[in-house]
């Protein structure tokens, strides 16, 4: 990355004062300066905030609206398949929800994997020509994080609907209607599992980076930065923009919960 | 009324990430390329691709990944343009027709690098095979790529002229990382392990612990890169005038002088060697 070269002229290092965390081994001169790296980590992390620079900037907006994208496309399929299967009754019901528990655990680089050879110019949806655009991206995002949102709910919308089932079976309420219904009042408990969904995309790394190519100023998102940086051994680099990611996802934490706990206050006043 | 403030919310994001796919398809200029670890992680393309770009506004997107797996890539037509580092895997390429020609573009050179201690008694020899061969006597570590990369081709046939079975020792002494090149440097140096590795990302490369080169300068460890255009007959997305302007571009005078002209700590990476005309 670029950044470096900004990052390093705006730190001035006083690299001294960390030096006392080194253990030093009679033979090297480097010794062991594992907390001496974290603690450049974290001074790196900041310097790279700070200073405002425009690669860093681009490829977090990148990581956070493919990472949004793919949690809206998500949670519109999986609060509709969670709840649709926690309301109904069908053969093969039982399969269905093992299904989607199982496919929680997608690994990410075989969700990759199956998106790459789907859309490459070989494969089926060739055409569209969609590898290697920030759109390839939020379809293998959508597949790996859409059955942790439809199994969760699923769950949640159940114990719930465990409440109201004799009144609406009593007041013969539709079905689409009763979802509605029982989808409103778990929405607190909905939000978390967006984020958990939303914490698994923005941090995963084996999908983006087949479909995506981590191409500079196109498809390069958080993670396959710091795997590129962890490749070329800029270790400290590396650690540095994952504490920026976490930042991100505590940021995106913060907002969410004093959204809802506005709401909920709103709604009890 | 939280909801449709959340929802408001992700919207937004999802008309952010429309108008960027908007941005990012409308921009017809551009072109992909399937390239290696070694000359992306070494900075080879940020000096480039500027110059280029301002010649001709052609963006060049460059997907870094090992030699076969860049091939494979260009066999299913995912890239306009093939930059790799395995002439037999090439030429192979360009005979089944899937692009050419192939054009010897610029070189540098592998090393072996290793722990201080030296283990094997290799460092300061020159003689590849005779090394390899004695750090498999001295059953001494050894991380390999293992990906079928440009290097781990280059290193089975360093192994195969050393007459060494390394099946043999894989899990033992013989470790296969399965990873790119960086990754295979930090296992290696992790773990006190001899590796073979291309000059440039060596050069480049942050980590190096207290390691060195043990041996270099052998004629068998002569690294050649070459281009190729993929072949629009069998792929018809290629975009086979960008992608040739830019082969042109690379092979030209101007071209290569650019390429020499890339250094890191005053060192020159590669060296340019497209036949003149």
């Amino acid at each position: 990355m670029r950044a470096k070269s900004i990052v390093f002229r705006l730190l001035d290092l006083h690299l001294p004062a960390f030096r006392k965390f080194c253990i030093f081994t009679p033979e090297t001169e480097q010794g062991l300066c594992i907390l001496h790296d974290f603690a450049e980590s974290f001074r790196l992390a900041f310097a790279l905030v700070v200073s405002g620079d425009r690669d860093l900037y681009e490829i977090i907006l990148l990581s956070v609206q493919v990472s949004l994208t793919a949690l809206l496309a998500s949670c519109i399929i999986g609060f509709a398949l969670g709840t649709l299967v926690a309301l109904t009754r069908f053969p093969g019901r039982g399969l269905v929800i093992v299904l989607f528990n199982t496919f929680m655990g997608l690994p990410p680089v075989v969700v990759g994997l199956l998106v790459y050879l789907t859309l490459s110019r070989a494969g089926p949806l060739g055409t569209l020509g969609l590898l290697y655009t920030p759109a390839a991206m939020v379809i293998a995002q959508t597949i790996l994080i859409t059955p942790i949102i439809a199994a969760l709910s699923r769950q949640i919308v159940e114990d719930l609907f465990g409440e109201y089932d004799e009144l609406f079976r009593s007041l013969s309420v539709p079905v689409h209607q009763a979802m509605a219904a029982v989808l409103w009042d778990a929405r607190y408990s909905l939000i978390t599992v967006a984020l958990a969904g939303f914490g698994r995309a923005i941090a995963e790394v084996g999908a983006v980076m087949i479909v995506g190519g981590n191409i500079d100023h196109l498809t390069r998102v958080m993670t396959t930065a710091i795997a590129l940086e962890t490749s070329k051994g800029d270790l400290a680099l590396a650690l540095a923009l994952g504490i920026v990611l976490l930042a991100i996802s505590m940021a995106v934490n913060a907002a969410a919960l004093s959204l809802s706990s506005t709401a909920a206050r709103q709604a009890y006043a | 009324m939280m909801s449709s403030r959340l929802l408001s919310v992700l919207a937004a994001a999802a008309v952010g990430t429309g108008a960027l796919f908007g941005v990012a398809q409308a921009d017809d200029k551009s072109i992909i390329v399937q390239s290696t670890t070694s000359t992306a992680n070494s900075g080879l393309y940020d000096h480039l691709l500027p110059i280029f770009k301002e010649k001709t506004g052609i963006t060049v997107n460059v997907v870094a990944v090992g030699t076969g797996q860049a091939i494979k890539n260009a066999q299913n037509c995912d890239g306009d343009v093939l930059l790799v580092h395995a002439k037999a895997s090439e030429e192979k390429f360009v005979a089944e027709g899937y692009g050419g020609p192939r054009t010897d573009l610029m070189y540098n050179d592998f090393i072996i690098v290793g722990p201080p201690s030296d283990p094997a008694g290799v460092a300061g020899t020159s003689d590849a095979a005779a090394a390899m061969k004695k750090i498999a006597g001295a059953n001494s570590l050894f991380a390999s790529r293992g990906d079928d990369s440009g290097t781990h081709k280059k290193e089975k046939a360093l192994w195969k002229a050393a007459g060494v079975d390394t099946a043999a020792g894989s899990g033992k002494w013989y470790r296969e990382t399965g990873s790119g090149m960086g990754a295979t440097l930090n296992a290696g140096i992790g773990m006190g392990a001899y590796v073979l590795t291309d000059r440039a990302t060596w050069i480049s490369f942050k980590n190096k612990g207290d390691y060195k080169i043990a041996v270099e300068g052998d004629k068998s460890l002569f690294n050649q890169y070459g281009v190729i255009l993929v072949n629009k007959e069998k792929c018809p997305s290629v975009k086979a005038d960008l992608g040739q302007s830019f082969v042109d571009w690379l092979l030209s005078g101007e071209g290569q002088k650019a390429i020499a002209s890339f250094k890191l700590d005053e060192q020159q990476l590669f060296f340019p060697n497209a036949p003149t005309s």
